[in-house]
């Protein structure tokens, strides 16, 4: 048994919060640079190379990358073997956010009540997603999330007879109904399987996989190459406005599902794809 | 084609703007997104007038992030302009000449833009610390109870921006994907 006292989730997730907001992670970074050799739109290239500015005076000046630095999405997987001490986790978690938006000058922009609407002020409560897994370590992920694609963002319950040529409608459907709402190139996170809301949490959770990088299961892997190729067939491009680079990455993860369903979730991240992975 | 306008943005200014033209603002335009919108509706719906002057100028729909000492301003770049669409058509119909957004407009803001001589403008969405350096003022001057969603005053520089919808009726959305959709 490892103990881990809180305040040392707090410190951790504070510093990667503004760490997220200001510096993409290498892989986004190198599929922004390919993206401007391959794209065909003269206005298109000039928005990448806008884009690749951004990313620079981000890091250099400490402005976040884009104003909307989201809410905070944060992935905590759990070795069994770990007591936590010093207070309750989710506490430890989103006094960390707090900290991270108030002292990092980031926007705060979550609402108390979504109907009511009136702002927290300090970016809390997180979406805290809570796994149970071996060993004695925790793995952290913060993924702030905009919410221009996030609106974006679909579910849809398919029918089994939809098939594999129904999931690939369905992520298209979403491409093309984003535009450039979503701030593209995008990164389309599909989950396939599970339930309504595990199908989700798969598409959410695919959006911190590293672009590039693809499914272990042979068919799934295809299935990620072929939509790249036919969402960047779609014309949308750099911004919306017309050429090659729709998307730099398709990930998908799966999951068992009921013999009754197909839930298909495709979860749409701007270029701005941040994510930050800590493991204590 | 490159422009470099001065604002305010009269009808003259307007009717040479076409969609696909690269513009580069200089002069004072004003912030407002979904609560500000919200809240000058209502005023107008009492019967009041509104905290800025419609006529002949730009809304700019962002929400900055906090700004750091010795700035005006933090990362600011534009919000989907869709979620303004239910107010836009009455401020255009009150003088309102220019939007600056990101993302598709309904068919009830763009009849308003062609009535109203108006033009739709994007800024490319998320790059928030590049569109901060063309930002050279900031000033709070209405809600500012809302936080990032007041209504601001900015002076800007040569704040790059490209038009999508023109007062013509030309949408840029529509034409530019068909350039290069496989067919």
């Amino acid at each position: 048994m490892r103990t881990v006292h809180v305040e040392e989730i707090t410190r951790n997730i504070k510093e990667m919060c503004i760490e997220a907001n200001h510096f993409l992670s290498p892989d986004m970074k190198e599929a922004m640079e390919n993206a401007v050799t391959t794209e065909k739109s003269p206005l298109g290239c000039q928005i990448l190379g806008q884009l690749k500015e951004n990313m620079q005076i981000a890091g250099e000046d400490m402005i976040p990358i884009c104003q909307d630095t989201g809410m905070a999405v944060i992935f905590m997987e759990i070795g069994q073997d770990i007591h936590f001490e010093g207070g309750l986790l989710s506490e430890a978690v989103n006094e960390g956010v707090r900290q991270g938006y108030v002292e990092g000058f980031l926007r705060k922009s979550v609402v108390k009540d979504p109907l009511i609407r009136e702002n927290t002020k300090d970016n809390t409560p997180a979406v805290i997603h809570y796994e149970i897994v071996a060993g004695d370590k925790v793995k952290i992920t913060v993924a702030p999330k905009g919410f221009g694609s996030e609106n974006m963002s679909r579910v849809f319950m398919l029918k089994p007879a939809d098939g594999i040529d129904g999931v690939k409608n369905a992520v298209l459907t979403a491409v093309k109904d984003a535009g450039p709402n979503a701030c593209p190139p995008m990164v389309v996170g599909v989950g396939i399987g599970g339930t309504f809301e595990k199908c989700a949490i798969l598409a959410k959770k695919a959006l911190t996989r590293k672009v590039g990088s693809h499914s272990d299961i042979p068919y799934v892997k295809e299935m990620e190459e072929e939509l790249l190729k036919k969402i960047n067939g779609l014309g949308i491009g750099p911004g919306g406005l017309g050429g090659t680079t729709t998307a730099l990455a398709v990930n998908i993860n799966t999951y068992p599902t009921h013999i009754a369903g197909l839930p298909v979730a495709i979860n749409i991240c701007c270029h701005v794809n941040r994510h930050v992975i800590r493991e204590i | 084609m490159d422009r470099y306008i001065q604002t305010p943005l009269t009808k003259e200014v307007t009717k040479d703007l076409k969609a696909g033209d690269y513009v580069y603002i200089s002069g004072t335009i004003y912030t407002a997104r979904d609560a500000a919108h919200k809240r000058m509706q209502e005023a107008l719906d009492r019967g009041e007038s509104l905290p800025i002057e419609m006529k002949d100028n730009i809304i700019y729909y962002m929400g900055p992030s906090p700004a750091r000492e010795g700035r005006p301003i933090g990362s600011a770049g534009p919000t989907t302009a869709s979620r303004m669409d239910k107010y836009a058509p009455r401020l255009l119909d009150l003088g309102l000449k220019g939007m600056i957004g990101k993302g598709k407009r309904s068919q009830a803001v763009l009849d308003a833009i062609v009535r109203n001589g108006a033009v739709y403008f994007a800024a490319v969405g998320g790059a928030g610390a590049l569109l901060s350096k063309a930002i050279t003022a900031s000033e709070v001057v209405a809600y500012d109870d809302l936080g990032t969603e007041a209504i601001r005053k900015l002076t800007v520089e040569n704040f790059p921006v490209i038009v999508v919808c023109d007062a013509e009726g030309n949408n840029l959305y529509e034409t530019a994907i068909l350039e290069y959709a496989e067919k």
